[in-house]
């Protein structure tokens, strides 16, 4: 066997694949073969390392230096320079690790520092599509301690002491739910993994399933022991297809080295998994939609009780869990429940994953401690906000959640806390907003999203959320009346309390959260006809100044409908007919001394 | 999203049909085996019209409205063929944060196509997708397979002329 001296990682996650971190890798292996360095380094490709703002990124071992923003053209350098010639390239390094006179550590970065790795342990350290490397990072041992040395019910035993929670939304007792499923009396009963992450704007599922998909099939053959199944189904949305060809190769690696099918470990416990497709519907990530899904038919939420862990699957004790739910598993099975019950606040254990994205400097994956306050993750993780704009909201829980405002910051990120201040912990999208975000604005996006992916099979859902899009509508476009934001307050009431699935039930969120810390704005809207953050199109009006004005008369070549009156450098001619705007901004975005203003 | 009916003419090959034939008889009788062969019919022709649709009843012996029922509540099937150019703008929350809806605007109106429709000519799609999970790079765009992200309003249009370009190339 040949003795490897370096070890490059290639990020190979979603955002970092579209950076072209494929033809990254082959110009790597062009380069090592090149230089004839082919066997003394090993190029591998890894699940996401988080920091997605700042891809593709490429680390290598053992300096683990870190690289990030990497083009094609630079692999030359780094071969040439690190491994052939062990000298770091620092001007590719990602800048916050080089220090002085020395290379920092990427735990000591802001980015990396408060973070703590459960559920992404692995991820962009070992490469997904090998099992041996799975393996050699106590992979499967988790499975076969639980196989052979502790019955079904000291693992249910074992989560619940845990204080695990769902951490697909809804934040259920995962002890719980297993114990009631274990308890039914049935010859079959399913283990369901929910892979659908429909939240618009989070990717942490998708990251663990490209990045660790062992993982998840290990706990989920923990779990069919636990409850007595032993069939089991991973249901992925169609949207993540390197996920979904990542599953299948490692299921398929399992079942070779014997972890999944029949007699596992030779203890006679038998356990199988498939992998079945979404196809693209927000209420298919409903637990008993899914299910609806699966066996083949319209994805519609039925009501519960009965709940999933008596009658689920094909009408069998069914235990659904989410993917980072499951995650968790392993890892409480290999260092115990009192370690992770040592982690976070009181009714929170652990740690979250989220999905830091929207106006913030450090886009990316981020697993956190519950307990960790906002202001940590938006401040010190996320660098805050970038182009020198101010903060105005953070929003969590996606289309079931809220905004929570400035003054809110210190709040401490645990399921409760969060509810208490109207929004919700999620499946884990955290969207920050700056000043440039029109409240009002973002909860007609929520709304036009809760329209459209309503099931229309409950009336207040279906026509209820409809009712209060004209509305928003109708506000955004400055016809809105102070009885529209009572009806608003009305219909959210309403629809809350009538719905028959959490996505109708929680879908008033996003307005009810906004309409109460933002409430200015929206009487903004209404009293004054003016969208305080310039966004409402309806409501706003361009205008030159002639101060700044050059006279170029770029504008009036972009503008499609001639709406910019004025005389080639006589910058005092120039102005907006604004009857014949129609404000798409094109002028604006082209104007170079930025003379033209909207308000 | 539209899923309204197309103007373009279904062009289904025998070849085709006969691919979709083997699909349905190797699913056949099995339980859920409707959505496998629709995502299937869907990867074989791109789009399920009318005529695919038909298909797969009669092949699976099931009511049409059931095929018609999932094909129009999963927002993965679509009814309409995608065009050569196919551009798919990022209509997740953090894309839309970062500007996403202008830009939808600025491509709708340069290609004269709004979002989930077709040009007449068959030759550009334009459609708003759900977050594709590249956040970091928001906001994104895909064309046929290529993905473009960290994007300026503006810089779109140039990037799109070359694809045109390429197309109209391809034919000559
Ligand atoms: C409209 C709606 C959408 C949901 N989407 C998801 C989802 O995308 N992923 C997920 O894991 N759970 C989702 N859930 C929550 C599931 O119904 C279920 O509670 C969860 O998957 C259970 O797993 P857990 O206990 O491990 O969190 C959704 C719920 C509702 C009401
Ligand atoms: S929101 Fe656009 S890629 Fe996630």
């Amino acid at each position: 066997m040949n003795f490897v001296r370096n070890h490059i990682l290639v990020c190979g996650g979603t955002g970092c694949v579209a950076a072209k971190s494929k033809e990254i890798i082959e110009e790597f292996n062009l380069q090592l073969q090149k230089h004839g360095l082919e066997n003394e380094a090993k190029v591998i490709l890894t699940g996401c390392f988080g920091l997605c703002a700042l891809g593709p990124i490429v680390v290598v071992y053992p300096e683990g230096s870190f690289y990030s923003e990497i083009k094609v053209e630079n692999i030359a350098e780094i071969v040439e320079e690190h491994i052939l010639k062990g000298r770091v390239v620092e001007k590719l390094l990602y800048q916050e690790t080089v220090k002085e006179d020395s290379i920092a550590s990427l735990n000591e970065t802001g980015f990396y520092k408060k973070q703590m790795r459960i559920s992404l342990r692995n991820c962009g350290v070992i490469d997904p599509e090998n099992i041996d490397e799975y393996i050699a990072f106590d992979g499967y041992e988790a499975l076969a301690k639980a196989l052979t040395a502790m019955t079904p019910d000291e693992i249910v035993e074992e989560i619940l002491k845990s204080g695990l929670r769902g951490r697909g939304g809804g934040g259920f007792p995962t002890g719980l739910k297993w114990k009631f499923a274990a308890k039914e009396q049935n010859d079959v009963k399913y283990v369901c993994c929910n892979a659908d992450e429909g939240d618009p704007g989070a990717f942490m599922d998708r990251s663990v399933l490209e990045g660790d998909p062992h993982n998840i099939i290990e706990s989920m053959a923990i779990a069919g022991y636990a409850i007595g199944a032993s069939q089991g189904y991973i249901y992925v949305r169609a949207e993540y297809p390197i996920a979904v060809e990542r599953m299948q190769h490692a299921i398929k690696q399992a079942k070779e080295y014997g972890f999944l099918g029949n007699n596992i470990f030779g203890t006679g416990f038998n356990f199988d998994l498939e992998v079945r497709l979404g196809a693209g519907a927000f209420v298919c990530g409903e637990e008993t939609a899914l299910m609806m899904s699966i066996e083949g038919q319209r994805g519609e939420p039925r009501p519960r009780p009965p709940f999933p862990a008596v009658k689920g699957l094909f009408g069998k004790p069914t235990v659904l869990n989410n993917v980072e739910t499951f995650t968790n598993i392993t890892w409480i099975l290999l260092h115990g429940a009192e370690a992770f019950q040592a982690i976070g606040t009181e009714k929170s254990k652990g740690t979250k994953v989220f999905a830091l994205g929207g106006n913030i400097t450090n886009t990316g994956l981020v697993e956190v401690p519950m307990g960790i306050t906002l202001r940590e993750i938006v401040e010190e993780i996320g660098g805050g906000v970038p182009n020198g704009k101010a903060f105005k909201a953070a929003q969590t829980g996606g289309p079931s959640g809220g905004c929570i405002p400035t003054h809110m910051l210190d709040i401490k990120i645990d399921y409760d806390s969060l509810m208490a201040v109207g929004s919700m912990m999620g499946s884990g999208g955290l969207i920050v907003m700056d000043e440039d975000s029109c409240m009002v604005d973002i909860a007609k996006f929520f709304l036009d999203f809760t329209v459209e992916e309503s099931c229309g099979k409950c009336t207040p859902c279906r026509i209820g959320t409809k009712r209060m899009l004209d509305i928003l509508e109708k506000i955004s476009e400055g016809h809105g009346t102070l009885e529209d934001i009572d009806a608003l307050e009305e219909l959210s009431a309403h629809i809350k309390e009538n719905s028959l699935c959490g996505l109708g039930q929680t879908a008033p969120n996003p307005v009810a959260s906004t309409l109460h810390h933002f409430r200015d704005e929206y009487l903004a809207h209404v009293n004054e006809h003016r969208c305080p953050a310039g966004v409402c199109k309806n409501l706003l009006q361009y205008f030159i100044q002639q101060d700044k004005c050059i006279g170029c008369t770029l504008c009036q070549r972009v503008c499609p409908t001639a709406a910019i009156a004025g005389e080639v450098k006589k910058p005092e001619t120039f102005e907006v007919i604004q009857d014949k705007c129609i404000k798409c901004g094109a002028c604006i975005d082209k104007c170079k001394p930025k003379a033209i203003i909207k308000k | 999203m539209p899923n309204k009916k197309t103007s373009v003419p279904f062009t289904g090959t025998a070849e085709q049909e006969a691919k979709l034939k083997a699909v349905i008889e190797a699913q056949k009788g099995q339980v859920g085996a409707t959505m496998p062969v629709m995502q299937a019919a869907q990867e074989i022709y791109g789009y399920l019209p009318e005529e695919v649709q038909i298909m797969i009843a009669e092949g699976l012996d099931i009511p049409l409205t059931e095929v018609y029922g999932i094909a129009s509540f999963y927002s993965q099937f679509t009814m309409n063929p995608k065009g050569k150019i196919n551009i798919a703008v990022c209509m997740g929350t953090a894309c839309y944060v970062r500007g996403a809806g202008d830009i939808l605007d600025d491509i709708s109106q340069k290609v004269c196509c709004k979002s989930g429709e077709i040009t007449d000519d068959g030759k550009i799609s334009v459609e708003a997708t759900r977050c594709i999970g590249a956040c970091g790079l928001a906001p994104v765009l895909t064309i046929n397979d290529d993905v473009y992200g960290k994007l300026n309003r503006g810089e779109i249009e140039p990037v799109i002329d070359r694809y045109i370009e390429e197309e109209a190339k391809g034919k000559a």
